[in-house]
């Protein structure tokens, strides 16, 4: 009876002890949180995708409440999650829809450009870019080996049977991984309402481009000079569209005669540009 | 006598048998010549001729105020058909500029000096960079630049690389054996130029001719010929130095700082022909060989001479060709477009039949470390790769990836075929590129 009195007693004593430990520890060792970097933590997709250019989605909610981070800075989130920080900020983050997409600027698929070489070394586009610029007849073209694809967190990408990538507007979150991957630099990032594309960034002479691939954009101004906003500029041998200026009015496509210009459907012609 | 050399390294076929004992011709100048504006490592040159003017033999037609640039002259006489874009042997196009040959050769040399060992050495130096002389053994680093090394750092070893370990080539062979006053005269030239206190002279023992050639002419002028080991990469900087000299050059860093400067069999060749003859480097020995010619041989060779002409004055293909190289089969560039031109750094041509070409089928790595075993730079090859595959960039500097000499000595002994050579120069490119964007 007594040993069990004695055990009893030495253990609560003990864990007497050790309570009034803790709860001294934990009032003297007490961190501060910033209560605003958990609830912009919670508010944040939690990938730790890095996009943002921080190390994950906490790092990035502590750089928003030390204002090193702009509230639109989570291309994963969107318009809501922006809205949400700002909320959050008690700043007023406007109702503009700035969420971009990802676009291949080359149509030059295994049915459209010519193949130079054999290409037998690793199947990474990277890779086939340093060994002597790879197979594929134009240099400037998609290699069309899947780097961008694989690189893609989201599932956003495929490469089709023309072994040109595809890419699902809905799923991309505009994450920027496919474009810095790219060893040729035809994946750019546009905002979701523009829908048409110049998808050729070949800088060689019209005669060199014709050589090697039936849609690559040949200069031949027709588009600079159909577009009614002068959106589209002829710079080194390639036609490039100004997003901020193109209205998706689709007058471009109709005199394109190689087809380089693309437009995408449903998406509608913007009547009006913000201004500024 | 153990001869000497350095760790790790291969064994490959060497085949040099074909055409080590075919002397140099000369191949008769093409009725085009097509020279690229960057015929060497750096920045390319900028054009001074234009479509329709009329160029000499030796004539400057590409300058460059870059620090590492080079000067390009014309090979041929006649008449400047265009400066455009055209294949190169890096897979690129390159601004050249093309020459339709008027057959009359007509010079517009530099100025001849009969005793060019009496030349200063700033005058050496200033006739090396006017001739657009750059390293011959295949990197083309303008030979200038490395004749030229910080005030406070003193060369005691010139180190003339005749170590040619690249199978099949003997261009460096047969200069050894055929000139070799001009080569020791070259040597002597590029030691007063750097101040080097004493001259080496490197030889594998698979090219005894040429040993003895160098051997009997050398040792009058107290230079040491030295045999080494046959074994691939011999000829590369760093090994041959460590071979030599036993130093080690620093990681990350050039020979100087080790206080050696090697230069290649052909670049003094090369040098005497400036010094002596006043010519500019607008010709150079280039071996064809490889199964799949008729008649492999080595010829001296203008600069922008197409590869189809060389290909077919050596008798053209044996049956299908699978892959021609522009060098040996262990560094070579493989060639999609005969039509490019021979540059400064291309040694030889090397082709090989369809059947004797196959594509590696990479399996997993089986852990031998016979990669490890062969890295004459001590590195993990891969390891480098794993991390290259996985876009771990940090941690292969970390490994040392930028020591790489891209050899490719892992690639060649892997028995799971895997590409870890290919892998490591993208983890070098990729950490050169992260680089340039931080300066940016």
């Amino acid at each position: 009876m007594s040993s069990t009195l004695v055990a009893i007693f030495s253990m609560g004593f003990l864990g007497a002890v050790f309570a009034g430990g803790l709860v001294l520890a934990s009032q003297k060792f007490a961190v501060d949180v910033d209560p605003t970097v958990d609830a912009l933590e919670r508010v944040l997709p939690g990938i730790n995708c890095g996009a943002c250019g921080f190390a994950g989605c906490r790092s990035f909610a502590e750089g928003l409440a030390e204002k090193k981070a702009p509230p639109n800075g989570c291309p994963i989130g969107g318009n809501d999650v922006t809205t949400k920080i700002g909320g959050i900020l008690g700043m007023d983050t406007g109702s503009a829809n700035n969420r971009k997409v990802a676009q291949v600027l080359c149509k030059g698929g295994h049915t459209e450009a010519s193949i130079r070489a054999e290409y037998n070394g690793p199947m990474d586009c990277r890779v086939a870019n340093l060994t002597q610029g790879g197979d594929k007849g134009c240099t400037s073209g998609c290699l069309g080996l899947g780097t961008c694809v694989e690189s893609c967190f989201f599932e956003a990408m495929a490469m089709n049977d023309n072994g040109l990538p595809l890419i699902d507007e809905d799923m991309c979150t505009a994450c920027g991984k496919c474009v810095a991957v790219c060893p040729r630099d035809i994946i750019v990032l546009a905002g979701e309402e523009y829908g048409v594309h110049i998808r050729c960034r070949s800088e060689a002479l019209g005669k060199e481009v014709r050589k090697v691939c039936t849609v690559g954009c040949i200069a031949c101004r027709k588009c600079e000079k159909e577009c009614p906003v002068d959106a589209i500029t002829v710079v080194n041998n390639v036609a490039a569209i100004d997003y901020d200026k193109c209205i998706v009015c689709r007058k471009c496509v109709s005199v394109c005669p190689v087809n380089t210009i693309e437009a995408q459907d449903g998406k509608p012609i913007v009547k009006q540009k913000k201004v500024g | 006598m153990k001869k000497k050399s350095f760790r790790g390294g291969v064994h490959p076929e060497y085949a040099k048998d074909l055409t080590s004992e075919a002397p140099i011709k000369t191949l008769i100048p093409p009725t085009e010549v097509i020279i690229p504006l960057q015929q060497h490592m750096g920045a390319p040159a900028d054009p001074i001729v234009k479509k329709g003017d009329y160029v000499r033999m030796g004539q400057l037609i590409g300058e460059s105020n870059q620090v590492l640039g080079a000067k390009v002259h014309a090979s041929v006489s006649g008449e400047v058909m265009a400066v455009e874009l055209r294949p190169h042997l890096t897979g690129r196009s390159v601004r050249s500029v093309v020459i339709r040959n008027d057959g009359q050769d007509t010079p517009a040399f530099l100025e001849r000096n009969c005793d060019p060992i009496q030349l200063s050495r700033a005058a050496i130096r200033n006739r090396v960079a006017e001739a657009g002389i750059v390293g011959s053994g295949g990197a083309a680093f303008p030979t200038v630049i490395k004749l030229s090394p910080p005030d406070d750092i003193s060369i005691d070893y010139l180190i003339i690389n005749g170590s040619e370990c690249e199978p099949y080539l003997t261009a460096d062979d047969r200069m050894m054996v055929e000139y070799p006053e001009d080569v020791i005269l070259g040597a002597k030239l590029l030691a007063k130029a750097c101040d080097a206190e004493r001259i080496i002279i490197g030889v594998e023992e698979n090219k005894m001719q040429a040993f003895h050639s160098m051997h009997k002419h050398a040792s009058s002028h107290g230079i040491d010929v030295v045999l080494l080991d046959a074994k691939y990469p011999q000829g590369g900087e760093k090994q041959l130095i460590k071979a030599l000299i036993n130093r080690e050059v620093p990681s990350n860093g050039l020979p100087f700082q080790a206080g050696v400067i090697v230069h290649n069999v052909g670049t003094a060749l090369a040098v005497t022909q400036a010094c002596r003859d006043g010519m500019p480097f607008i010709r150079r020995v280039v071996t064809i060989s490889g199964a799949g010619v008729n008649d492999p041989s080595n010829y001296w060779v203008r600069l922008g001479t197409p590869f189809k002409e060389i290909i077919a004055t050596a008798g053209g293909f044996v049956g299908e060709p699978g892959k021609v190289l522009a060098g040996g089969p262990m560094m070579g560039l493989a060639q999609f477009d005969l039509d490019v031109p021979v540059i400064k750094g291309t040694s030889g041509i090397t082709v090989f039949r369809r059947e004797d070409s196959k594509p590696l089928d990479p399996m997993p790595c089986i852990k031998c470390a016979r990669c490890v075993d062969v890295c004459p730079a001590y590195l993990l090859p891969t390891r480098i790769e794993a991390y290259s595959m996985n876009a771990m960039w940090d941690e292969s500097v970390e490994y040392g990836a930028m020591d790489c000499i891209e050899c490719g000595c892992c690639t060649y002994i892997c028995p799971s075929k895997r590409f870890l050579l290919q892998w490591i120069r993208l983890a070098k490119n990729e950490i050169i590129s992260a680089k340039r964007r931080q300066t940016e």
